[in-house]
């Protein structure tokens, strides 16, 4: 073929193919990671200050030595409180991803594995699932079972869920007519173990990469819910109800909602990057 | 089968199109089904609801109505009868195009839907139309352009698909209405009152889109195609725009019905945010009273336009990529 002439001439005109993230990029992203794990099992490492004192006199404090990221309304620190924050909005995170994971496993190996006529009433339910906006089903499910931490992590963990699922039967369907699974098959490996040791974690890799960004996706839905108010309650320090409590005073008081928001998006940056990187090192690895 | 190929030779452009009609009333009729379904869904969360939905009418806990009117009021609203009976009724109902009237505003859903639904449409399409632009002027300007320049064109857009809406809404807020003056800080009457709402909605979209379309136009403009069009003398600015672009959009179409829903996700947010006009912020106050048949209504007009919307998008994809065509028969 001429393809060696051609890829001369188009040398010049060549350029890289993929833009990769520099190392620096995910490096930062895991240490972030890494200080946000340490912020939400010990907070007592990065601050002393109690997140919830109120101190009248120390309220709406610009940004400043003596409090790094200002005061609230109720002079109570907001660093301390974003610190403290770390803790709940991670584990809504992670508790909600888990969530829409569980369902998501349940239905795609379902309908995966469950011959025609279940995967095509899988296939129907991730339809109908689908037919309401993540955030609109999230509030449905808030309106029917009222607001709160625990409403909060299962509404965003159903609102991502048909998303997931919808991989994870692609997953089990591409992966299930596989030459190993054949092989384990002939070897007389009963089901469950062909399903669990096989098929699962075959079909789940790229998923490791899908997850690690859910789960910054999911700490922003959480919060939009509880920017909205029908989340975690207001004295609580959780990023998304800081952000909603500083929102009176944004004409006056700008860095009551910009840090807790700030977090926010670096939280689902860090993921981001850390999610592109897995999945560059799973590539690099299977070619 | 062969008649159809046969046919395709006679007039493939009128065989194509046969083939988009049945596949759109293929289409239209699973997503009747779908949202079947989902009315019957939503129709029996509501009953799961903790609580009684005659005292939720009568203005919840802090109603305190008397026995008498709680009777009443039952009646009125056919929660006496059994539950077989109020689905058909509630399906008879919907297939007349009547939602209900909501409890706390005294009006017929539909009325609400139709004065707030304007407003959301207007903002959605804006902000959908905002992204698209956005996207364009960054990756077509700066798709292939070296390492540096596309390092920092896909820093841009990872932070801005990272952003937030109801954060870049607060920030906007504070620095263009409340800082600077530009735009009004609320309202929906005025074109400026629209523009903090949509970009706040479209910059994170547009982050999402641009990621995906960068890439598949730097695929494009390897291809022997582009070759030959430079090779013709055509300037770089408009092989990007009249041949690479073309061939590169198809990933972000697809993306489309994926950014409606999450537009309409946001959308409620943001005129929550913005103090707007909209059924987002309808659906929101809603929630707060618990005033369950105007949660329903709007959540099944969205549905229905959501799934509608997909459809559309299913088809346009179809249409520019006839491949698909012959991928699905």
């Amino acid at each position: 073929m001429s393809d060696l002439i051609l890829d001369r001439v188009q040398a010049p005109l060549r350029r890289r193919r993929r833009i990769t993230l520099p190392p620096v990029g995910a490096s930062l992203a895991l240490l972030f990671l890494a200080a946000l794990l340490l912020a939400a099992l010990f907070p007592e490492l990065f601050t002393h200050v109690d997140p919830l004192a109120i101190v009248p006199r120390d309220a709406f404090q610009a940004p400043s030595w003596a409090h790094w990221l200002g005061t609230d309304q109720s002079g109570r620190d907001i660093f301390a409180r974003t610190i403290h924050g770390a803790r709940q909005s991670l584990l809504i995170g992670v508790a909600a991803t888990a969530l829409s994971m569980t369902i998501a496993i349940s239905l795609g190996l379902l309908g995966g594995l469950g011959g025609a006529r279940v995967d095509r009433a899988v296939g129907w339910l991730l339809e109908v699932l689908f037919a309401f906006p993540s955030l609109i089903l999230a509030l449905l499910f808030v309106a029917v079972f009222g607001s709160g931490v625990g409403t909060l992590i299962v509404a965003t963990g159903l609102g991502g869920a048909p998303g997931y699922a919808r991989m994870v039967r692609g997953q089990v369907l591409a992966v299930r007519n596989a030459g190993y699974i054949e092989a384990a098959r002939a070897l007389g490996h009963p089901t469950s173990r062909i399903v669990l040791r096989q098929l699962l974690p075959n079909a789940m890799r790229p998923l490791v990469v899908t997850m690690t960004m859910g789960v910054g996706q999911a700490i922003v839905w959480a919060s939009a819910l509880s920017f909205l108010g029908l989340g975690a309650r207001p004295p609580a320090p959780e990023w998304g109800t800081m952000l909603s409590m500083g929102r009176d005073f944004i004409a006056s008081a700008w860095w009551l909602t910009f840090f807790p928001g700030l977090f926010i998006v670096l939280t689902t940056l860090a993921t981001t990057v850390t999610g592109r990187f897995i999945q560059q090192r799973l590539e690099g690895r299977q070619a | 089968m062969s008649s159809a190929t046969e046919l395709a030779i006679a007039d493939p452009r009128r065989e194509r199109l046969a083939a988009l009609g049945r596949r759109a009333v293929i289409r239209l009729g699973g997503g009747l089904l779908v949202l079947w379904a989902v009315a019957t869904l939503t129709f029996f969360a509501l009953r799961l609801m903790p609580g009684d939905p005659v005292l939720a009418i009568l203005g919840g806990p802090s109603g305190n109505p008397s026995p008498e009117t709680i009777e009443a009021t039952r009646i009125e609203f056919g929660l006496d009868k059994p539950l077989a009976v109020q689905y058909l009724l509630y399906l008879g109902r919907l297939l007349q195009g009547d939602l209900g009237v909501s409890y706390s505003q005294h009006l017929p859903v539909t009325r609400v839907l139709a004065e707030q639904g304007g407003a959301t449409l207007e903002l959605t399409i804006a902000a959908l139309l905002l992204a698209w632009v956005l996207v364009l002027l960054l990756t077509v300007i700066t798709a292939g352009r070296g390492r540096l320049i596309g390092g920092l064109a896909s820093l841009a857009e990872t932070l801005s698909a990272a952003l937030p809406h109801f954060w870049l809404g607060v920030v906007l807020l504070a620095v263009f209405a409340f800082g600077l003056r530009w735009f009004p800080p609320a309202g929906s009457d005025s074109l400026a009152s629209l523009v903090l709402p949509a970009f706040s909605l479209a910059i994170p979209l547009a982050g999402f889109i641009a990621q995906v379309t960068r890439e598949s136009l730097e695929l494009t403009l390897e291809q022997p195609f582009i070759l030959t069009a430079r090779s013709r003398g055509l300037s770089d600015l408009a092989v990007r725009f009249r041949h690479a672009l073309r061939h590169a959009l198809l990933p972000g179409v697809s993306l489309s019905g994926w950014a409606i829903g999450a537009l309409i996700s946001g959308a409620v947010v943001c005129e929550v945010i913005f103090s707007r006009k909209g059924i987002g912020r309808q659906l929101y106050q809603a929630v707060q009273a618990q005033d369950m048949p105007l949660v329903i209504g709007i959540s099944l007009v969205v549905a229905a336009g959501y799934v509608l919307a997909n459809i559309l998008v299913d088809l346009l994809y179809q249409w520019i990529d006839p491949r698909q065509q012959e991928a699905t028969p």
